[in-house]
């Protein structure tokens, strides 16, 4: 490609963040002085191409070290690996965790979702924002759920320096609980921590910190001091079942140490992976479907069938893609199940590349979740150590590794074409179906991808068996099923019930406070149920029966301390911050939906009439014409607040 | 003699498309079948060059069985598969995306849409005097073209034209994200500082003239831009031997835009800068 690189210089830290990742260049095509050498050859054109994927990759890089993306270090990575600085900027510019403006080191996500408005964010959020002024180094920004709604509010610390020895990973034998901690590495042996409050540079550490639930003080504290603050509760804390015997997916939380390869195999670990050895790739797709599993990420898709249809592409590589992108408000299952059982996910991924011929495993996570990065990086690596990953899984003459990619603050991301495009190192927009993944997915190649919980429910079927695993649950819908229950509730946090108790049972589970107003199922595309219908089944037919979803498992209880429409008008800001514009319905009408919503806000009857027309409308047309499910799921839950619930009456 | 490509027979599909038997080859788009069968479906995102990128959704068509319509600009026809092009649902939708694009831009020089909104009684108005718009001042930084994103409607056929699709430049791209989603170039520079090279294949494709010659742009502003008084007229390019079509856009004896034709078999429509903005000798008269 003959593509035109502008002037701009990176800074020593911003190319010494990019060679971190990639090694030094080659020769001035990439970025290096230039030679004598340079004269007689061309680098670039196909080959450099290939390496698109680490665009993404080399974005994170320079957020993480300097906290911004300047327009040399911008132009220094598009040197390096052959991208027209035009789309680059495009990638840049869809995440929001990236900025191409100047800001503090310091970043602090400040969550204003759902659950977390529920507990008082909107308060939290102005009293942070007057605490931390623009002379304070840190930089407030209002985000969407940051998956730790048991805990609602919740903030998150990010501060941009020095990778530690490897980002995430502790060193062998040192893990540490706390993603702060972990981040740390080592710590404190390098110079300087502690001390580079608010600033950036060499002296920093690149740290998280997580603030759940976070008062102004705790919240500020931790910003500004990310390196001390208090460690966060163990995951098992957001298991109020843990240590129950019954339990089949989330029986090792709290019970295993997340760090120890050895605690996880005395465990039952890697006996289902041995299993899949003994059954055969065509075995363990015929067990898969003959369990009935049905993906967990949202749209129930028949699981066997997409490892059969992956499997029998001619076309290879074939790919595996975990979808850890685990954004939907109110959802955080998949974070307690990586933070508290990170090897059950590499194996259950081992299983399924296994199963559908793929040699490569990606793991799309969530930029937001320090602390399941730092878990599954430590799992990999030890799995890889001890040759359960890597060319010859378990000396089965298997060969099969995992790559972590981070995600960067997108919603859209979670669609499953959107994923590949970040991969890949384009801007995550959803691409149009057909061609479906198992035909032209990840580098259009064959690709499964599936939902953290739909791979880790692998484990089971291989253990206990298909007929006993399909035994669980009802006859269409099998197995356990992981409830992310949060809002107004004693015991918020992820529950496991066998798909078929009902939305009653659960919620008492949980101890549903008094004066319940409203459940939301499914998150911010799924729809609200009253309080008088809480005979729901919880499975996937019997809520579409009741005209709602089942979605990704949340059930958030609401009481009448937040008025309804607030809640309404979040959702539809969140869907408006989210939109990633491609397509007109979405792009535009989640804006109308809004702005329909703000002037309805303190309206009722006749007076918001026109307006309930005009939303009914443009939601009509968002949902029959929009690309993607963002787009058509934009107006369920505020359809499901004024059909079901009488918002606005 | 003009080399007419035959291509390899194809196969043809058969289909409902409206109650009627269709049968088009293999690989035809909804599309092409309404436009052989004589129907109207509307189109904005579309382009005879391009590979449609169904981000307008305004070609909305209803096929049996299927959850959401389908964009008949992309939606390949498949054997058996019945489609409706004017059930209530694909007008619902096509009416709304009306509504919601004339709302948030200007679509005063967007050819066609006017008419539509009438035949689908469109209300732009109706979401209000303060609805979002994309208010953005003409960018004017060069003396060939002016990029006006108010009446952009972020088709992407101008970054598949600069892109792989044909010029291979990669100067734009979309930025940001959602509403706030822009076509721009590196660092929302001006062109003048960016990979353009000013080759105007991103105005040949342009559905809204939202990216137009300087020369349009300032007789448009100035009230003299008529096309009722313009000839067009095409010629070959005279400046290398490839023997480019140019069709000249003439007012008043003078040349005030250069497109090019998209049958031409060999440059489909685009041009490099030379044939594009290069016609000022031929009307220097002193």
């Amino acid at each position: 490609m003959d593509l035109r690189f502008g002037d701009s210089k990176p800074t020593d830290e911003e190319r010494a963040a990019v060679d971190a990742l990639l090694g030094p260049p080659e020769s001035s095509w990439e970025g290096a002085d230039r030679s004598d050498a340079d004269l007689r050859w061309a680098r670039g054109g196909r080959e450099a191409r290939d390496r698109r994927d680490q665009l993404l990759p080399a974005l994170h890089a320079l957020n993480d070290r300097v906290g911004w993306i300047s327009e040399g270090a911008l132009d220094y990575v598009c040197r390096r690996l052959t991208v027209p600085p035009a789309e680059a900027y495009g990638v840049a510019t869809f995440y929001a965790m990236f900025s191409v403006r100047p800001r503090p080191a310091t970043v602090l996500h400040v969550c204003a979702d759902l659950a977390c408005t529920a507990a008082g964010a909107p308060a939290l959020c102005a009293d942070i924002e007057s605490r931390l002024g623009p002379e304070s180094g840190v930089h407030v920004e209002r985000s969407p759920c940051l998956g730790l709604c048991e805990r609602a509010p919740a903030t998150l610390t990010v501060r941009a320096g020095v990778a530690s020895a490897r980002l995430g990973a502790p060193p062998l034998g040192e893990f540490e609980d706390e993603a702060v901690q972990a981040d740390r590495g080592s710590g404190g042996a390098a110079p300087g921590v502690g001390n580079g409050e608010g600033r950036r540079g060499r002296n920093t550490l690149h740290t998280t910190a997580v603030c759940a639930p976070a008062t102004p003080a705790t919240a500020v504290a931790a910003a500004t001091t990310p390196e001390s603050a208090p460690a966060e509760p163990t995951p098992e804390a957001a298991v109020p079942q843990a240590g129950t015997p019954t339990l089949t997916l989330l029986h090792r939380i709290g019970t295993v140490d997340p760090a120890s390869l050895d605690d996880y195999r005395a465990h039952g670990g890697y006996t289902a992976l041995r299993r899949a050895f003994a059954l055969g790739p065509a075995g363990v797709i015929r067990e898969v479907t003959d369990s009935g599993l049905l993906g967990r990420g949202g749209a129930a898709f028949p699981t066997g069938r997409k490892w059969q249809a992956t499997a029998a592409q001619p076309d290879h590589p074939h790919y595996l893609v975990c979808n850890a992108d685990e954004s939907e408000p109110g959802t955080f299952k998949d974070r307690v199940l990586m933070e508290g059982d990170p090897y059950a996910l590499v194996e259950a991924m081992t299983i399924a590349g296994y199963a559908t011929g793929a040699h490569k495993g990606y793991l799309y996570l969530r930029g937001e979740y320090p602390r399941a990065l730092a878990r599954l990086t430590h799992a990999i690596t030890q799995a890889r150590t001890r040759g359960l990953l890597g060319d010859d899984v378990l000396g089965q003459g298997y060969a099969f590794d995992i790559e972590i990619r981070r995600g960067a603050g997108a919603y859209i991301c979670g669609e499953e074409t959107a994923l590949f495009n970040s991969i890949e190192g384009y801007r995550g927009e959803p691409r149009s179906k057909p061609p479906f993944p198992v035909e032209k997915g990840l580098f259009g190649k064959p690709t499964v991808e599936n939902n953290v919980e739909t791979l880790v429910n692998v484990l089971p079927i291989l253990t206990l068996g298909a007929p006993a695993y399909a035994a669980i649950g009802t006859g269409t819908s099998t197995g356990p099923k992981l409830f992310c229950v949060s809002g107004s509730v004693a015991r918020p946090g992820v529950y496991e019930l066998p798909f078929g108790a009902t939305l009653g049972e659960l919620l008492t589970l949980a101890g549903v406070r008094e004066g319940l107003r409203a459940v939301l199922l499914g998150g911010a595309a799924g729809g609200f149920v009253r309080p008088d219908e809480l005979d729901i089944p919880l499975t996937f037919e019997g809520t579409r029966e009741a005209g709602t979803t089942l979605g990704s498992g949340v059930v958030m209880a609401f009481d009448d301390t937040v008025p309804l429409p607030r809640l309404l008008l979040r959702i539809a800001e969140f869907f408006r911050d989210e939109s990633c514009g491609q397509c007109v319905p979405c792009r535009v009408g989640t804006v109308r939906q809004e702005e329909a919503l703000h002037r309805i806000v303190d309206r009722t009857g006749a007076d918001a009439a026109v307006d309930i027309t005009l939303l009914r409308e443009v939601g009509r047309a968002m949902r029959d014409a929009s690309i993607c499910g963002l787009g058509q799921t934009a107006w369920n839950a505020v359809e499901s607040a004024i059909d079901r619930l009488g918002a606005y009456e | 003699m003009t080399a007419i490509p035959l291509g390899v027979p194809r196969r043809l599909v058969e289909f409902t498309l409206d109650g009627q038997e269709a049968r088009v080859p293999e690989g035809s788009t909804i599309l092409d079948a309404c436009r052989a069968a004589g129907k109207d479906v509307p189109t904005l995102c579309e382009g005879d060059t391009l590979t449609p990128k169904n981000a307008c959704r305004v070609c909305v068509v209803d096929v049996e069985g299927a959850r959401t319509l389908a964009p008949a600009c992309s939606r390949k026809a498949e054997p058996g598969m019945v489609v409706r092009t004017d059930t209530e649902r694909a007008r619902h939708s096509r009416k709304v995306v009306l509504e919601l694009l004339a709302s948030s831009v200007d679509l005063s020089t967007t050819p066609s849409v006017a008419q539509w909104i009438k035949e689908y009684e469109a209300k732009p108005d109706r979401f209000g005097p303060n609805a979002a718009r994309v208010d953005e001042e003409p960018r004017v930084d060069n003396d060939l073209y002016v990029r006006d994103y108010g009446k952009c409607i972020l088709c992407y056929k101008c970054v598949d034209a600069c892109g792989d699709q044909w010029q291979n430049s990669f100067a734009i791209s979309v930025s940001g994200r959602g509403f706030d989603a822009r076509i721009s170039v590196e660092h929302d520079g001006p062109l003048t500082d960016s990979a353009c090279v000013y080759c105007g294949n991103c105005i040949e494709v342009c559905p809204t003239g939202a990216l137009s010659f300087k020369s349009e742009f300032d007789m448009r502003a100035a009230g003299t831009w008529d096309e009722e008084r313009q000839t067009e007229t095409t010629t070959v390019c005279a400046y290398c031997g490839v023997g480019c079509n140019l069709t000249l856009h003439v007012q008043d004896n003078e040349i005030v835009k250069v497109t090019s034709p998209h049958d031409n078999p060999v440059t489909h429509g685009n041009l490099c800068i030379k044939g594009r903005f290069g016609y000022q000798h031929v009307q220097n008269r002193d």
